[in-house]
């Protein structure tokens, strides 16, 4: 799990399929798959909030949770819409 | 903490089995989670959506969420969908359809759905092939392109879904993909608003089927081409047909305005009261005369 | 509401077509969506003049499988709904004929018979849809037909047909045939005050226990309306009671069980038929639709020469009258079965019958109407 104040990232197991979409396709390589294909947290630190896997999931088995905290509006810069005023 | 649980636990039915019955990495569970989340963004009410499906893939959506959901037969969901709308227009009437049931054997109902511009929003999950009955070619399966019918390569021409509902008349018609999820959830959205027959075009992959016969890699690979080989509409026009090859346009391709059916058709209620006024007004009148010559007799 | 004033009511010159109309409007029918044919059409011109003068919706569709799916959306979304076509058409229809019979959706299909097969005779009458009417659609299913003789039966017979089909969560086949469809006769519609019409059963436990295809003591569960709170699954797959499409044996077999109960428990209800002179009659003539006309005047003509014919008239064609045709099989009166194809129902009382007495036919296939001579013939060439 994400430290405290950061992203935390959920996958549920028993809906995963393990089609790898989540892991292929996070711009910052925070999910990877095992041998088995389970995805896992490679790099929690190094999530952004952009919660395309989250999106991208077919099986709705990934879920991003993130901060709603008004210090954590920097977080927008990475290719996530973040109005002013909006993470009230 | 229940506001904390993810969106799409609010519309999933929770007496449904659940992880649905797509293959691992299909993309129909991706539009799923983008319909979703357009509906809730637009504020409608469980209630007033009704969910539209035919045969395929594509029509067992449906069954998994907590709207009024209608599976029915292969190519129909349309024609379904149009009674539904006129006979309760308040409603909010979405279909989704593959490009087998829309185009082949819905193909009829698809351009005169567009043609009558009734407020429908019709979401077409193209993935070249019908993959629920073991991957035989579809009208989207591209020239050349394997199946299991067509074993030597497809010698048939593709449609091209968005631009036939461009020349068929809807009034707002887009193509997206399950890999630039964010604005296909945009476009969901501007469909829903859209007053009258609006078609999302929503590119897919079946990797199942089409992927490994035509050599196309995984759902990873076919998702990457997906990403490689869609252009943003307004670039696509800057472009040779050369420079297209291979290529397809994303975005909206035609957005405008034209009144819709059930507007029409409320003028002819109009009319048709209108005139009937008319008659009982003549029929009283003679009645009224034939007492008054009774009553001079 | 408008609605047209009838000061007195009096006696109109009306066509079979016109008052299938009249007759569904008076039952509450508030949409139609059809695509034309003859000789159908006139349905379809009449309605799109009326029901927008009701608040109602009209619509031609782009076929008659579109027109099939419209009626059967209009009436989830809680609305009377209504088609009318003749046989090709018809063919058209069964698809998704067969979905209402799956999904329990209540609408009426008119089909006004054309000889056929295939394009056929347009417009020459025929009654060779009876078989179609029954097992047109594919899968072992129950459904409602009956068959009006005259212009004022296409009227009352209309009303019950939406009646059969709300009560119980049916499409119902109003099998017409092209001569009642174009005869005009006289008729004297009745106020809709006069008019007993019923509506469908909706739910009324809370939506979160609402179960769509429940079973009930009386086999038909109570219809949710969409856009009306209960959220449910409408699927042409077999579905458990809650509307999920199921694939367990445990639950696949009631439920179809259920289907051929809810009608079947109900048979004295829609079996509907009239006997003219049946107890004294050693010959029975067993006639539904155009062809009653031209039995009636042959019994009529038959009495008086002295011989004791009798006439049973079918106004339920399917499910088939056995309960009344059974008796009279087993009272060895010889039945005598004219009908415009080549023996449909005939072969239902012969099935009926299992050689208890004889069964005599009349069977014309040519265009044109069987005449009473015909049918006096036969009855003097068996009484010889």
């Amino acid at each position: 799990m994400a430290k405290k104040g950061k992203h935390s990232i959920a996958i549920y197991q028993s809906w995963c399929k393990r089609c790898g979409i989540c892991a292929a396709f996070c711009p910052a390589q925070v999910l990877a798959q095992d041998e088995a294909g389970n995805p896992y947290l490679k790099d929690p630190d190094q999530c952004t909030g952009c919660q395309l896997c989250q999106l991208r999931c077919p099986d709705f088995a990934i879920n991003v949770k993130s901060p709603r905290k008004k210090e954590d509006k920097e977080l927008g810069k990475n290719g996530e819409k973040v109005e002013e005023g909006t993470n009230a | 903490m229940i506001e904390d649980r993810p969106l799409i636990y609010k519309y999933l039915r929770h007496d449904k089995k659940f992880p649905h019955v797509w293959c691992g990495g299909c993309g129909i569970g991706i539009l799923l989670g983008s319909l979703i989340r357009a509906i809730d963004h637009l504020g409608y009410t469980k209630d007033e959506v009704v969910l539209v499906s035919g045969i395929g893939c594509s029509g067992r959506l449906p069954v998994y969420v907590d709207f009024n959901t209608l599976h029915t037969t292969h190519g129909r969901a349309l024609t379904f969908a149009t009674g539904v709308k006129l006979a309760k227009p308040e409603l909010k009437v979405i279909i989704i359809m593959g490009d087998g049931d829309a185009t082949a054997i819905g193909g009829n109902h698809f351009i005169h759905a567009a043609r009558r511009n009734l407020d429908l929003t019709a979401i077409i999950v193209n993935n070249n092939i019908y993959g629920m009955t073991g991957g035989q070619y579809s009208p989207t399966t591209p020239y050349g392109q394997r199946a299991t019918t067509a074993v030597y390569g497809s010698v048939e021409h593709s449609f091209n879904i968005a631009q036939l509902a461009v020349c068929a008349g809807a009034v707002f018609a887009a193509r997206g993909t399950v890999y630039h999820v964010r604005q296909l959830d945009g476009l969901i959205e501007k469909a829903l608003l859209k007053n009258g027959f609006s078609v999302v075009e929503v590119i897919s992959q079946c990797h199942t089927h089409y992927g490994r016969l035509n050599k196309l890699g995984n759902q990873i690979d076919m998702m990457k081409q997906q990403r490689d080989s869609a252009v943003p509409v307004e670039k696509a026009r800057k472009m040779s047909p050369e420079e297209m090859e291979g290529k397809f346009e994303i975005g909206i391709l035609v957005d405008r305005e034209a009144p819709n059916y059930l507007e029409q058709y409320n003028k002819v209620r109009q009319k048709a009261k209108n005139a009937l006024s008319l008659q009982l007004t003549k029929e009283e009148k003679e009645e009224s005369e034939r007492r008054e010559a009774l009553d001079k007799q | 509401m408008h609605r047209r004033k009838k000061p007195e009511p009096k006696a109109q010159l009306m066509q079979g077509n016109e008052a299938c109309a009249e007759g569904a409007l008076i039952a509450g029918c508030r949409f139609f969506a059809g695509y034309p044919i003859t000789p159908a059409s006139e349905i379809a011109e009449h309605l799109s003049y009326r029901l927008p003068q009701v608040d109602g919706t009209f619509i031609q569709m782009e076929d008659e499988i579109a027109s099939m799916g419209a009626v059967i959306g209009g009436s989830l979304a809680g609305v009377k709904s209504m088609t009318a076509t003749s046989g090709p058409g018809f063919s058209l229809m069964q698809e998704n004929l067969g979905f209402a019979c799956m999904a329990e959706v209540p609408c009426v299909v008119v089909n006004v018979m054309r000889g056929g097969p295939s394009t056929g005779l347009p417009t020459n009458p025929s009654q060779g849809d009876v078989m179609q009417a029954r097992w047109g659609t594919h899968g072992d299913h129950p459904i409602i037909v009956l068959s009006p003789s005259s212009v004022m039966e296409c009227f009352t017979l209309t009303v019950k047909a939406f009646n059969y089909s709300e009560k119980y969560r049916t499409p119902v086949i109003f099998l017409m045939d092209e001569v009642v469809a174009h005869m005009r006769e006289k008729v004297v519609l009745p106020e809709p005050n006069e008019v007993t019409v019923i509506d469908r059963v909706k739910p009324s436990v809370p939506p979160e226990w609402y179960l769509p295809y429940e079973d009930t003591s009386f086999g038909v569960p109570p219809m949710g309306i969409f856009g009306e709170g209960y959220r449910y699954h409408v699927t042409g797959l077999v579905h458990d009671i809650r509307g999920f499409p199921t694939l367990r044996q445990d639950e696949i077999e009631p439920f179809l069980l259920r289907l051929f109960r809810k009608i079947s428990i109900h048979f004295a209800d829609i079996q509907l038929v009239e006997s003219f002179h049946t107890e004294d009659a050693d010959l029975v003539i067993v006639a539904y639709g155009c062809t009653f006309r031209s039995a009636h005047r042959a019994m009529v003509e038959a009495r008086a020469r002295g011989l004791k014919v009798g006439l049973l008239k079918l106004i339920t064609i399917w499910p088939f009258p056995r309960r009344v045709v059974e008796p009279l099989t087993r009272a060895k009166k010889t039945l005598l079965v004219p009908e415009m194809n080549m023996g449909q129902i005939s072969r239902e009382v012969k099935r009926v019958n299992q050689g208890m007495t004889t069964v005599l036919t009349v069977n014309k296939i040519d265009g044109t109407m069987i005449t009473p001579q015909e049918i006096l013939e036969k009855i003097e060439e068996e009484k010889k």
